[in-house]
């Protein structure tokens, strides 16, 4: 399809005015996303790099803007993001494999994947209320920790499931079925053939759903994560915060230094969600390149 | 002479070792460890099939655990509140006295900011969705694209503190009469939140249009505005309104930046410079104090998530229920 041929055969003078416009609005429409996009992480690094230190890392919060950090709030959220990757990849491989590989294809199968689409579309503050509801209260569990991880689960297992199903779906039915001509059982082909075969794909979701659940600060407040905590969680039946959490507080002030404060804990933020993306790109990269069938 | 023969003996010994390793390598572990795997293997599979069941039906028992905690604790409220007064009273003070429980100012404020998104996220969303997918070249796609994936991987925290330090003072310098607190800067971070969202889903479904449509509008003589206007974008336009669908959902449900930028005044109205409050902002508040556990205020989360859910819930399916049979007018 050349454009220049086709519009030598356009005869319509009144075609051209509007297939011009109509691609400047386009183009512009998608710089003004790029841009937006540049304005937002300019912004951020200007307002928060002046207050962004080794200190900042390993100071405890404080009511004072200059002598507060993040500390617990880091430690918090990585006690989050490891229970919740430990709660959520085995259930959520495990799903996705009962759901491509074990399920026959009957309305139970299909009852059950269109429930997962749909909870990957209910807003995460729901889940927080189920939180509060079924850990907090109805098992106990408290303003902890743990529930705190328990809830994360469960808001990002829909992506898991999904990302995981689209993994194992990409390996090709001639490699199941030629375990299954040497003999292999259907546990023996999932665990040595498709598996593996998946695992890039798998691993990518798994770490697109973490950094999900890293800044997600909606259900944990939900849960009651706490605004002000003065120690690192250490074992599961304590309170917590995390950074989103400490964000929005920061943010919620309206003392200018907070705020400050609030961009350089953004940053932290950003610098572990980038670097978590580039494992996941890194990984689809390597591993996933070396599989060809 | 004994030297010798064990020698001998040895390589023998040693030959047969050698043979026997190469016809039956684990001709022992065959008959003694593997036999016994193989009689439990029935077993084990069943056991891994029941577990991995176990794991699938997990998202089923979500959904109900969902419905169950929401409607449990949503029909001790309703003991207390009527669901006429809930449903069409116009004040929201369950946490001052006297005590008011109508939701629709919540509803309003949340509808005030998923329609501001929208207006804001769709012409955009679309117009880049058609940029990228009709006229882009394949280098500038594969710029961009990532820079999108940036957008859409940003907290939604972060979008609040934006909202709050970059984008209320350039409306509070536009519109001298807008507070701090305003339903405009929460529409316009919301709408750039689910920017990537109608961006990718509108340009996979932009991209599906048979490329024999785009060709035979050409062949009749059409120019590229022409296919793109009167053929592409009709053809792709039950997919387009579902993501449409899917973005607003995920504006009703948005929460840490709609708490922040939009203050926490429940109130009817549909001046977007004004301080509102939306259902989600509504749960976070009472969240963040210590109501106690069982008053009609603490009920009134459940209540209030539970319209939530019921509203985003409605609108995935619908959106889900179009995306099924979208492709299928091709074949």
């Amino acid at each position: 399809m050349n454009q220049s041929n086709i519009d030598l055969y356009t005869t319509k003078p009144r075609g051209r005015v509007p297939n011009f416009l109509f691609m400047a609005f386009c183009f512009l429409a998608t710089m003004t996303c790029v841009l937006m996009l540049l304005v937002l992480i300019w912004n951020i690094i200007v307002q928060g790099k002046g207050w962004l230190s080794w200190d900042f890392l390993e100071r405890l919060p404080s009511r004072f803007p200059h002598k507060a950090g993040i500390k617990t709030a880091l430690y918090g959220s990585i006690w989050l993001i490891g229970l919740t990757a430990l709660f959520s990849v085995p259930l959520g491989v495990g799903a996705a494999v009962y759901l491509e590989e074990y399920a026959p294809k009957n309305r139970w199968r299909k009852l059950i994947q269109l429930n997962i689409s749909n909870l990957a579309g209910v807003p995460s503050i729901v889940y927080g209320i189920l939180g509060l509801g079924l850990f907090v209260r109805a098992l106990a569990f408290d303003r902890s920790i743990l529930s705190g991880a328990l809830t994360l689960t469960l808001v990002v297992l829909p992506i898991i499931i999904l990302a995981s199903q689209e993994a194992l779906r990409s390996v090709p039915d001639s490699i199941r079925r030629s375990a299954y001509a040497l003999g292999a059982t259907r546990w023996q082909t999932v665990w040595y053939q498709v598996l593996p075969a998946s695992l890039p794909g798998i691993m990518t979701g798994v770490i697109l759903a973490l950094s999900r659940a890293l800044g997600e600060a909606a259900p944990l407040i939900v849960v009651g994560a706490m605004a002000y905590v003065p120690f690192v969680p250490e074992k599961l039946s304590d309170e917590f915060t995390s950074l989103p959490i400490q964000i929005f507080n920061w943010t919620a002030r309206p003392q200018e230094d907070f705020h400050h404060l609030a961009a350089a804990g953004i940053l932290v933020l950003l610098v572990l969600l980038v670097s978590m993306n580039a494992i996941a790109v890194f990984v689809r990269h390597k591993y996933g390149k070396r599989i060809r069938w | 002479m004994t030297d010798e023969r064990s020698k001998e003996e040895q390589s023998i010994e040693m030959e047969l070792g050698e043979a026997a390793a190469m016809k039956l390598p684990r001709s022992t572990s065959l008959e003694r460890g593997d036999g016994l795997l193989v009689r439990l293997r029935p077993f084990y599979e069943g056991l891994i099939h029941f577990s991995l069941f176990i794991c699938a039906s997990i998202s089923v028992l979500v959904t109900v655990g969902i419905v169950i905690v929401l409607l449990y604790e949503s029909v001790q409220f309703f003991f207390d509140v009527s669901i006429i007064e809930f449903l069409t009273g116009t004040r929201w003070t369950p946490l001052l006295k006297p005590q008011h429980f109508g939701i629709l100012p919540l509803m309003c404020g949340t509808m005030l900011v998923a329609g501001g998104a929208a207006i804001v996220a769709v012409p955009i969303g679309l117009g880049t969705a058609i940029y990228l997918s009709e006229y882009a070249s394949p280098r500038f796609r594969d710029i961009v694209k990532p820079m999108l994936e940036i957008l859409a991987g940003i907290p939604s925290v972060v979008y609040g503190y934006l909202a709050i330090v970059f984008v209320s003072p350039i409306i509070q310098y536009l519109f001298p009469s807008a507070g701090v607190f305003n339903a405009a800067s929460a529409c316009i971070v919301v709408g750039i939140m689910i920017l990537p969202m109608i961006i990718s889903l509108s340009e996979d479904i932009l991209q599906s249009v048979p490329l024999s449509l785009r060709g035979a509008a050409f062949a009749l003589g059409a120019n590229k505005f022409e296919v793109t206007v009167r053929v592409v974008v009709p053809a792709a336009l039950s997919g387009i309104i579902a993501s449409f669908l899917l973005a607003i959902s995920r504006a009703i449900g948005e929460t840490m930046a709609v708490t922040l930028a939009a203050g926490a005044t429940p109130k009817l109205t549909l001046n977007p410079l004004e301080s509102i409050q939306t259902m989600t902002a509504y749960i976070v508040q009472v969240s963040q104090g210590d109501t106690p556990t069982g008053t009609v205020e603490y009920r009134t989360i459940f209540a209030v998530g539970l319209t939530l859910f019921i509203s985003t819930m409605a609108m995935n399916i619908i959106a889900q229920y179009i995306l099924s049979r979208v492709g299928e007018a091709y074949e």
